[in-house]
């Protein structure tokens, strides 16, 4: 790598970096960030991209609302999480720069590269918008640039809106001493079914911004990349998700569009009739549910994708589900609720829903991955369980696993992760469709075409030969059998992992995607010497084992989680009124510790900087007994 | 309740499998004394005998309702879910298992109101099974509500002075759905009819939807009286292509020739409300059949583990 000379330019020596790169959206941010991650990536960097979507697909361009890119934390180390705020930009205008400055997006010092034909534009109402998008920026601390983005992209390109994101990439690849080669060889992977001429004005774009940071621009910074031994790969957690349903064996994939669950459904459309299945688009969440239920049903356990708003409705699909006994697998992207709520931000906030919302007792296993890999393997888990148990798993991911994008070793298929052959052998004489193992309550299931099996499934209360039954012994055992499997269930698991020591002032209990973060704000906690550890459920029904005893060697159990509770202190808020984060409700029925709660809400991924304050806060507002 | 005394027509039975009508037969239908519900389940009984198929090489899928129990009285693999939803397990069902012969079996609440969507997308999919509509104009099971199709001016117990609205058409609605490509309509009081219609939608490559006319004899038993007394009020659809049963047209003075391929001349006739008609309104095998346009080969999991290696090389670092 050429490295810059002379006295005028600062290297800094970082460990890790976050930058953001914001355009209108249209204009490419996805493309540059996806290059600028995978070089990373390459060289060795851990690396963690989030993409900053508008709620609208054309919004107007130039507003505060148009915002479109991402943002990129990279290290040397691996990077598990967004982390805090961004610390170098690059605005394609001063509106979308604007509206990251309203979100508190950018720390203070942030280095801004901005576009340079806004301040003198030829309309006095841009130019006015301008000045006043700097005034209410001037509040903090940032060091803009002006950079000629457009000016310089022209001289390559004619319709720079094809062409400012690469030169953009120019920049960072000298900002951050990236490796030419690598980037070249990304653009012409992306650009491999275009004209080879696009590939080469994509790498005389990103030459163009080299050179002119090197000739403009006063710093660096280092970020020191450690080569990888391993082979690795890059996705978000959709992807991986619908990898891991292949992995799995899954044919079938019923679903409905619905945000931010619906690039699962791309990712399998677009593969997955070259493994035997299908993605059929139901007209309806309801009938997405029916749909794979009955693939299900028919011997192909079948995934149905969706998020809040859609798993109420499959609601009543689900109790048929776990009433019969067929196995479904539900993949639940949260988002923000109730109702409509935040289509694409993320929140933590079906849990109990995805527990206890239904009528009647019907017991389900749940299971939150807890990074972008598990994403991939929850599904193969949740097949296997939903198979062994006939029973409906649901898994919930969320918003930030299924657009953050990280990297993570390839996995070793196994065929084994695929389903079973279904076992169509004749039904011995006397052998019923739910001849539940009194200890355990599992059974054969009955697959149709299996001969002497021919019986009749029902969403009613049924005997062991599946009649019909409202005889209250027969509902009794069969409330009993089905539950019980939950228990065998969990007899199978470990109890967390503690990270941090097994015994302290404060243990911190998150659960799903908020790993990364809540493990990075207890390392900050304990470097500054508080007894603080942590640990992250990814089984959520049924709990694993050994929480109470955990919980017992620590004189606080807090939980973090992504959703709403109530603020001891706030009008008409006590002891008896507060409601709590959702996790902490059932910790607390759970295992009958007092367990408090730190949650927030705001349609964001939870920053560790967050976490550590109210670790700070709680650990000082002193522990219950 | 009166009914047209028509015997069944004499079946030859085959020894494929060697069962006949009454090994079809799993339990005692457990419906009112009466009900058309029974002649249906003759007539399937029949059908299945005729066809030899295998108890474990097809399923009865239904919703919620009287006519949802079906399921629980034939000796078949059954699926009896919640209410309004069979069509999209029959759809999941077909799609997974192609080899099965499926059967969906629901009712005028269950099909034309809590399952409205699913009816009418899954005569668009024309995935291949057999839907019998039990439509006796009322909600029986929870005794005596207003359904979409209770004649207007029929009181219930939730409209007592009379239905407010005309009846839903559950024929003019399929015949405007695209890809619709088999509807016909038939009387549980016309077994020989009615035994030939399910035979016919049976054999038919597609989604065959059979409207069904019943009475329920203790909330509907003369919704279709006129009718029952007086067969010259019925017009039965002929063609060759049609249903034919032996006998009908001595019975019903009103024929008509209609090319079930004729779907302007179906709709039509579905509008008409002059006559009550029987017969195949509308078939044509020619349009997708979505089992079969979504069918893909099969893929053993080693190919599944090989294809695998090589897509997680587009994500590869």
């Amino acid at each position: 790598l050429d490295r810059p000379t002379g006295n005028s330019v600062t290297i800094n020596e970082v460990s890790e970096h976050t930058l953001e790169i914001i355009t209108d959206s249209g204009e490419g941010a996805q493309k540059c960030a996806q290059i600028f991650g995978q070089t990373c990536a390459k060289m060795g960097n851990g690396v963690w991209t989030v993409e900053i979507i508008p709620a609208e697909i054309e919004p107007p361009h130039h507003t505060v609302t148009s915002t479109s890119g991402n943002i990129i934390r990279f290290g040397t180390h691996k990077i598990t999480n967004w982390g805090d705020q961004s610390k170098l930009a690059i605005a394609f205008n001063d509106q979308v720069c604007l509206s990251r400055h309203r979100l508190g997006s950018f720390k203070d010092n942030c280095i801004i590269l901005q576009e340079s034909a806004w301040e003198n534009h030829d309309d006095p109402n841009i130019r006015k918008m301008y000045a006043e998008a700097m005034q209410e920026m001037s509040s903090k601390n940032y060091r803009f640039i002006q950079v000629p983005i457009e000016e310089e992209t022209l001289k390559i390109v004619d319709n720079p809106q094809l062409g400012k994101n690469m030169f953009a990439l120019g920049l960072l690849a000298e900002i951050y001493q990236r490796d030419l080669a690598i980037i070249e060889k990304q653009i012409a992977h992306m650009f491999k079914k275009k004209p080879a001429k696009v590939t080469e004005l994509n790498i005389e774009l990103v030459k163009s911004g080299i050179a002119w940071a090197r000739a403009n621009l006063d710093f660096r910074f280092h970020v020191e990349t450690i080569p990888p031994t391993d082979v690795r790969v890059v996705m978000n957690g959709n992807q991986a998700a619908a990898l891991g349903a292949i992995a799995a064996g899954m044919e079938m994939c019923a679903m409905y569009p619905i945000t931010p669950a619906t690039s699962v459904s791309h990712e399998l459309a677009s593969i997955i009739e070259n493994y035997g299945g299908i993605v059929h688009q139901a007209e309806d969440e309801i009938a997405a549910a029916g749909v794979a239920l009955g693939a299900s049903y028919g011997g192909k356990v079948a995934l149905t994708v969706t998020s809040g708003p859609g798993m109420a409705l499959k609601t009543e699909f689900l109790g048929l589900a776990i009433m019969t006994e067929i196995p479904l697998v539900v993949l639940d992207v949260q988002r923000g609720g109730p109702s409509t709520g935040l289509p694409t931000k993320v929140e933590q906030s079906d849990l109990l829903s995805a527990i206890y919302g239904q009528h009647g007792d019907a017991p389900r296993v749940v299971i939150a991955p807890r990074s972008i890999e598990e994403c991939f393997h929850a599904m193969v888990t949740a097949r296997r369980i939903a198979e062994t148990f006939r029973c409906v798993v649901i898994v919930l991911t969320d918003a930030n696993l299924a657009t953050g994008v990280q990297q993570f070793t390839k996995p070793e298929f196994d065929v084994r992760w695929q389903q079973a052959p279904i076992d169509f052998s004749p039904v011995p004489e006397g052998l019923r469709p739910y001849d539940w193992d009194p200890q355990t309550g599992l059974s054969r299931r009955f697959v149709p075409g299996t001969p002497g099996g021919a019986h009749t499934v029902t969403g009613l209360a049924h005997d062991q030969f599946s009649n019909v039954s409202y005889h209250p012994e027969s509902n009794e055992l069969g409330c009993k059998m089905r539950s019980r499997k939950l228990a065998v269930f969990q007899s199978t698991l470990e109890p967390p992992e503690i990270h941090g020591d097994p015994e302290g002032d404060m243990l911190v209990v998150g659960w799903g995607s908020t790993q990364g973060a809540i493990e990075e704000a207890v390392d900050r906690a304990r470097a500054g010497g508080l007894r603080v550890s942590t640990c992250q459920l990814t089984f959520m029904s049924p709990l694993e084992p050994g929480l109470k005893k955990i919980f017992s060697r620590f004189r606080k159990v807090m939980t973090v989680e992504i959703n709403y509770s109530d603020t001891l202190g706030d009008p008409y808020i006590t002891e008896e009124t507060r409601r709590y984060g959702q996790l902490a409700w059932m910790l607390r029925a759970h295992t009958l510790v007092d367990v408090d709660c730190w949650t927030s809400c705001p349609g964001q991924p939870l920053r560790p900087n967050d976490i550590y304050n109210s670790i700070i806060a709680k650990s000082e507002s002193g522990a219950p007994k | 309740m009166s009914s047209i005394p028509i015997s069944l027509l004499d079946l030859e039975e085959h020894d494929a499998c060697g069962l006949g009508a009454e090994d079809y037969q799993k339990k005692e239908g457990k419906w009112c004394a009466g009900c058309g519900d029974f002649g249906v389940l003759n007539a399937v009984k029949r059908l299945l005998a005729k066809h030899q198929i295998r108890p474990e090489k097809m399923a009865f899928i239904s919703g919620i309702g009287c006519s949802s129990r079906f399921p629980h009285y034939v000796n078949a693999y059954g699926f009896h879910g919640i209410h309004g939803r069979a069509l999209p397990i029959a759809t999941g069902l077909k799609l997974a298992r192609p080899d099965l012969d499926v059967f969906v079996v629901t009712g005028d609440g269950d099909c034309t109101s809590i399952g409205a969507g699913h009816w009418i997308h899954a005569t668009r999919y024309n995935a291949n099974m057999t839907v019998l509509l039990l439509d006796n104009n009322i909600y029986g099971l929870t005794k005596n509500q207003t359904s979409p199709t209770t004649p207007q001016g029929h009181p219930s117990n939730t409209s007592p002075r009379g239905s407010q609205l005309p009846a839903l058409d559950p024929l003019q609605a399929t015949l405007g759905v695209s890809n619709a490509s088999f509807v016909a309509q038939t009387a549980d009081w016309v077994p020989a009819h009615l035994y030939a219609t399910i035979e016919a939608a049976y054999t038919h490559p597609g989604f065959s939807f059979v409207r069904v006319l019943q009475r329920c004899p203790k909330f509907t038993p003369d919704v279709f009286s006129a009718n029952v007394k007086n067969p010259d009020l019925t017009e039965l659809l002929v063609h060759e292509k049609g249903v034919n049963a032996p006998g009908l047209e001595k019975l019903f003075k009103a024929t008509r020739v209609h090319d079930p391929k004729d779907l302007d001349g179906a709709r039509t006739l579905a509008q008409r409300k002059d006559m009550l008609r029987l017969g195949v309104f509308f078939c044509d095998d020619s349009f997708p059949v979505y089992d079969e346009v979504r069918a893909v080969p099969p893929v053993t999991p080693e190919e599944k583990i090989q294809r695998l290696e090589k897509e997680f090389d587009r994500y590869a670092v």
